[in-house]
């Protein structure tokens, strides 16, 4: 567990903090510019530190304001990545990468090796480079290579994406999804793009100047149709995160299972049993009081009305569950509540216009 | 082609400024690391006392230095019953009038140098585990090096040509503390001294050329190596 909670004020700027995430996966800290995402990092990383707090990873007391304990920055065994990269420009890449691998203490094993981060990364042709010779996009790559050989506990991610332009961004985000995972190693990341958050996060930590207004896991949130921040963008949408029941390569289609309903997606190759993540935009998805024939969508999902929110635009937000498991989010018109009568409880169908395969291949639409 | 007596101007102003530049040179750069990185209360006044040689007479700090340490000044007195060792007159006395005329402007080129660093890069650099002197030394310093060179440079040239503290302090003794500058004043005013006046002032501007070109050299190397 990550176990974070610290209260403090930078100037005009109150912030008021408490958090618990898995010591396994991606957190996402989402959050408008000036909600305190990257100042729970600086906090978080030890770069800053609180008026009052405590931040407990794993068994390791970082902070304790209480018990005036504070692990200074370069003891916490961290791997930070910024959003400019920082890498020393006096080093070439090779010596940029063993920075923190010499640092690295050689009582701890090494636990991410050398040639494993340098095969996965792509870093191979680089080592011999200066980092003013690299892209925008190598540069990032170096930083993430860098900052895993320190052995660190866990990964800081602040914004690693926002200096890259779109096909880089596209590269790091593929890179990204399956960090956590290949080297097991928990990261903490902070962002404003629902891209990125819908991509990466397994659980999610939403901050409004200086607080916390949801946490937990990511599918169970971003569902919802009460978190502003969330169901309140022309994106919004849910995640379904689920198994493979059958492949049908000859027609293009990877079936899901959803509970007791099926779910087909574009094809994505894995064998059955292998969890998919998908995510399905608000306003891709239609909600009938009855199940409708002869129409081109052929997702079409008995589901359960949970919520119904209005959005600040005038229309509204429905939160659909599916099982226990799964949820999804409409938008509709206020009308379309009105003369449908949608309210909690009722049974209605949704039919899922398009979905997006949001891993391993990037975002794809299937009518 | 030089006398006896004009080499041992030479002599005695190389030694003189690599000497000031030598020991000046480190506490330039622990105080202009401090004046960057450090927020600390008297730091303006530092600042001030660091820059006042530029503003002064230099007969001022010649002055000011034989009154802290002449035999009679505290610390003076205290080199002298502790030492036995005495400035006031000296080829390092030398050596400290002029490394204090120089040390403003040392400061400020390393000061530069390290406003030109992004902290950030210390901040990874602490994240990777490096801790505060292992930073300075890998990080800091390399990345401030060719600042420093620059320093160095301009803090022998202002050495050489330093004359009022120099006098003032450490006198005009031929072959200890005469420099180039105070040989050459010293040469004009001795009757049918023009000649010798005149080849001192061209062995000036000869070590005042190498130094330029050295400068210039170093500098277009520093920058390559900062721009790889």
């Amino acid at each position: 567990m990550i176990d974070f909670s610290a209260r403090t004020s930078l100037g005009e700027f109150r912030l008021d903090v408490a958090f618990r995430v898995p010591e396994a996966g991606t957190t996402v800290l989402f959050g408008a510019s000036g909600a305190g995402k990257s100042t729970v990092l600086a906090l978080l990383g030890g770069a800053l530190k609180p008026e009052t707090g405590r931040i407990v990873v794993g068994e390791e007391v970082l902070l304790d304001t209480e018990q005036a304990i504070s692990v200074p920055l370069e003891e916490r065994r961290l791997g930070w990545v910024f959003q400019d990269g920082r890498l020393f420009p006096h080093l070439r890449v090779r010596e940029n990468l063993d920075y923190g691998l010499k640092r690295s203490g050689s009582d701890r094993p090494q636990r991410i090796a050398r040639q494993r981060v340098i095969d996965v990364l792509g870093l191979g042709a680089l080592l011999e480079r200066w980092p003013r010779a690299l892209s925008g996009g190598e540069r990032q790559r170096v930083a993430i290579g860098r900052a895993l050989l320190a052995q660190p506990r866990f990964l800081l991610m602040d914004e690693p994406l926002a200096s890259l332009d779109l096909p880089r961004k596209r590269e790091i985000l593929d890179l990204l999804a399956s960090i956590s995972a290949d080297f097991a190693i928990p990261i903490v990341y902070v962002t404003h793009s629902l891209g990125e958050l819908l991509r990466l996060a397994d659980h999610l930590v939403v901050l409004e100047r200086g607080r916390v207004v949801a946490q937990g896991a990511a599918n169970a949130i971003i569902g919802r149709s009460d978190t502003p921040l969330l169901a309140e963008r022309n994106d919004a949408g849910a995640i379904l995160e689920a198994p493979i029941i059958a492949q049908r390569p000859e027609r293009g289609v990877t079936v899901l299972a959803l509970g007791e309903e099926e779910l087909q997606i574009p094809h994505v190759p894995g064998a059955v049993g292998r969890r998919v993540r998908v995510h399905v935009i608000a306003n891709d998805v239609i909600v009938a009081t009855e199940r409708p024939r002869g129409i081109s969508v052929r997702n079409v999902l008995a589901v359960t009305v949970a919520r119904v929110t209005p959005r600040a635009d005038g229309a509204r937000n429905v939160e659909l569950t599916l099982g226990v498991d799964h949820r999804l989010l409409a938008t509709v018109t206020q009308e379309a509540v009105r003369e449908l009568a949608l309210v909690p409880g009722l049974k209605v169908f949704a039919l899922l216009k398009s979905v997006a395969i949001d891993a391993p291949a990037g975002a794809r639409l299937l009518d | 082609m030089l006398s006896a007596d004009e080499w041992q101007a030479l002599r005695a102003s190389l030694v003189v400024g690599a000497r000031a530049v030598a020991v000046g040179l480190p506490i330039a750069l622990g105080i202009a690391w401090l004046l960057v990185r450090k927020r600390f209360p008297g730091r303006t006044l530092l600042d001030a006392v660091v820059h006042a040689p530029l503003v002064l007479p230099p007969v001022v700090v010649g002055y000011a230095l034989l009154l802290v340490f002449g035999i009679q000044g505290p610390i003076g007195r205290w080199l002298d019953a502790t030492f036995a060792t005495r400035l006031v007159f000296t080829s390092a006395g030398a050596s400290l009038a002029a490394g204090i005329m120089a040390f403003p402007m040392m400061v400020r080129a390393i000061r530069l140098a390290l406003e030109g660093i992004d902290p950030g890069l210390e901040l990874a650099a602490r994240a990777l585990g490096a801790r505060s002197m292992d930073r300075f030394l890998t990080i800091t310093l390399p990345l401030a090096l060719p600042g420093i060179i620059a320093a160095a440079i301009v803090g022998f040239a202002a050495c050489l040509g330093e004359f009022g503290a120099v006098i003032t302090f450490a006198a005009n003794i031929p072959g200890v503390t005469q420099t180039l500058p105070l040989a050459i004043y010293s040469a004009l005013q001795t009757p049918g001294g023009e000649d010798a006046a005149f080849k001192l002032a061209l062995v000036s501007l000869s070590v005042a050329v190498v130094a330029l070109v050295a400068a210039e050299l170093l500098g277009r190397w520093a920058r390559r190596w900062a721009a790889r």
